[in-house]
């Protein structure tokens, strides 16, 4: 490597003269800093800055020369460089005129303060109160174009609803199938394993029933599908408003609700249903086959036991929640899309809030039906 | 200065980069002199940015070699990477500045990790940088949103410097600017040129550019190269270089050069 970077100082003739050598370059610039603090520097002196003995120079090391020079001026100093080797004129030239200049310290961010605190906590409830306006409007928009449907339904874009079934349902059978399936089968074997104690194993199987009927194989579907579509949803159309896909829409005269919210709204509502009847089914054989497999109870004792386990409410009890989570999922999965501006960066962050905020307002909206059911001795 | 023939930074031979059934580059040849600015032209989809990725390794050449100050570019180990990577500064099109970084720390991020620098010492060589490129002090802290398209690039370019690289890659650093700071940054890369005797590899589709800073001009034309000076390419009879340089716009672009 070259040789060290070094400052020595030394008196001449009354003056002082400071002899700077070696490679003058960002890589050995943490060394020179080290050493230059390290320097006594005198005041009110002639002072040389000799630099014959430098032989690489680059923009840390002019800006550290150009330092010291500054350093020794402000002590009142009449400074002087010397020797300056005509390739590293134009270097020293440029930094002085544009790159002469000490940082500025850095701005305390506003939230390290307790003023700062107290105010962030009023901005976000604001902004919370905005969003949950601007949610409104955004239902409300969809609605009254959902209305228009009902006035000219050729407007509807069957193929899009198709496609969109297509993505959200169909493609989506295997994962929420096996999720069930093995949610299932833990479900039977945990439920065997405390009622053996009682000797009341068979009724795993009413256990089971009730559980993935009414809760489980809902609330497993729409998470899934949450994750799955609703962060497509907002992704997909947050591309679209990136790219200007969107203004270029309405400059064409279609209206991007109608165009791309309806048919994501309307497939899933239309699909998340059968997905969740067969996400019960799904389920239901998990436990079925765990509990033949633990217990030995056969699949015909198995049906024989669900049959009075069950009535044909506990099914609709799920199936009936499923359109109303498809609803919250799509309309926060389009609703966050079209929130996107400008930055690849905000499509990253809308999606995982949307997914985040369709989770929360499913299990909320699940705990609503709940009350309600009781309510109505369900 | 118009760059050493003999001191050859970057060396391409018989260059082949495809994708899929299309060829990109057949048998490209390409000599980067020490000290020179080269501007690399040509159509859209003639593969000039392909080729800038392909000679900084973030592609893999389909044959051919690559060497960039004597490393192989395409076989190169962990270490001899970072080494070169150390000597070398890119500017992407539109800054590709870390977002979650403000510019001071977008500058520190190469010191950071390859030198053991204290802090201070670090803030003052991003805030030289930082007015180097033109900036206005006060854009230190800001984050790359909160900035222009034309400060942004300013900024990749304060970062592409940080370790005073030797060799400079800019991938088309005018486009999209007003003509205003398009002169500007033209001017500022001359000026660091002459300054740190960086060599320049610079893609581009700005005629002004190339006749205000350019010492060779590569062509990219028929899935290879022609090379030379703006004079030997005002003379070239091949159809695309003579609708280039002597179309409208060439020819309101060639009186700058003599300026």
């Amino acid at each position: 490597m070259a040789p060290p970077a070094t400052i020595v100082a030394s008196e001449e003739s009354g003056a002082l003269t400071m002899r700077a050598a070696g490679s003058w370059v960002v890589v050995s610039a943490s060394e020179l800093d080290r050493r230059l603090h390290a320097l006594d520097l005198p005041s009110g002196r002639q002072v040389t800055l000799d630099l014959a003995g430098i032989d690489r120079l680059d923009t840390a090391g002019a800006w550290l020369l150009l330092r010291t020079e500054h350093a020794l001026s402000a002590r009142g100093n009449s400074v002087a460089l010397a020797n300056v080797r005509a390739s590293f004129a134009p270097l020293l030239e440029q930094v002085r005129a544009r790159g002469a200049v000490a940082p500025l310290p850095h701005p305390i961010p506003p939230h390290h303060t307790l003023i700062g605190f107290v105010a962030r906590i009023g901005e976000i409830t604001i902004m919370l109160g905005r969003r949950v306006y601007s949610m409104l409007g955004f239902g409300g928009l969809v609605s009254a174009d959902f209305a228009k449907l009902f006035r000219h339904p050729k407007r509807l874009r069957v193929t899009a609803t198709l496609v969109q079934m297509e993505l959200t349902g169909l493609d989506a059978m295997p994962i929420v199938g096996l999720l069930s399936f093995l949610i299932g089968v833990v479900m039977a074997y945990q439920g065997a394993d405390q009622l053996r104690r009682f000797g009341a194993e068979i009724y795993t199987v009413n256990l089971l029933g009730v559980a993935i009927l009414r809760e489980l194989g809902v609330l497993l579907s729409a998470i899934i599908i949450a994750g799955r579509s609703g962060s497509a949803f907002t992704a997909q159309i947050g591309t679209m408003q990136v790219n200007q896909e969107i203004d270029a829409l309405h400059t064409l005269g279609l209206d991007p609700v109608e165009v791309l919210v309806l048919p994501r709204v309307f497939g899933l509502v239309l699909t998340l249903p059968l997905l969740v009847f067969y996400a019960d089914a799904m389920g239901l054989l998990g436990g079925c086959l765990m509990t033949w497999a633990t217990l030995g109870i056969s699949i015909p004792a198995f049906l024989d036991q669900l049959r009075g386990a069950i009535t044909e409410w506990t099914l609709w009890v799920g199936v009936i929640k499923a359109p109303f989570f498809a609803w919250i999922i799509s309309m926060i999965g389009c609703y966050e899309g079209f929130n996107v501006t400008g930055s690849a960066e905000s499509v990253g962050r809308l999606t995982t809030q949307s997914v985040v905020e369709s989770i929360f307002f499913v299990i909320v909206a699940d705990a609503a039906f709940s009350i309600l059911f009781s309510l109505l001795r369900i | 200065m118009a760059g050493d023939p003999n001191d050859i930074v970057i060396r391409v031979r018989g260059l082949v980069t495809r994708f899929g059934a299309q060829t990109v580059h057949n048998g490209l040849d390409l000599d980067v002199r020490r000290g020179e600015v080269l501007g690399v032209v040509g159509g859209s989809g003639s593969g000039k940015s392909v080729l800038l990725r392909t000679v900084i390794g973030l592609k893999r050449p389909d044959a051919g070699s690559i060497d960039v100050l004597g490393y192989d570019v395409p076989h190169l180990s962990e270490a001899d990477a970072i080494a070169l990577e150390q000597r070398w500064g890119v500017l992407f099109q539109d800054g590709a500045l870390f977002s979650s970084l403000t510019v001071a720390q977008n500058v520190e991020v190469a010191l950071r990790e390859h030198l053991a620098m204290p802090e201070p010492l670090m803030d003052e060589i991003a805030a030289c940088k930082i007015a180097i490129v033109g900036l206005p002090e006060a854009t230190a802290d800001k984050f790359p949103s909160q900035l222009s398209g034309g400060m942004r690039k300013r900024a990749g370019l304060a970062r592409a410097l940080a370790l005073d690289p030797e060799i400079l890659f800019l991938d088309e650093p005018t486009a999209g600017l007003d003509p205003i700071a398009a002169n500007g940054f033209d001017q500022l890369i001359g000026d660091l040129k002459a300054s740190l005797n960086l060599t320049v590899f610079l893609v581009t589709h700005d005629l002004d550019t190339l006749f205000a800073i350019c010492d060779r001009v590569a062509v990219l034309v028929d899935q290879t190269i022609r090379i030379g000076t703006l004079e030997q390419h005002l003379q070239d009879d091949h159809p695309w270089i003579h609708a280039y340089f002597h179309g409208p716009r060439g020819r309101a672009a060639q009186p700058s050069a003599g300026q």
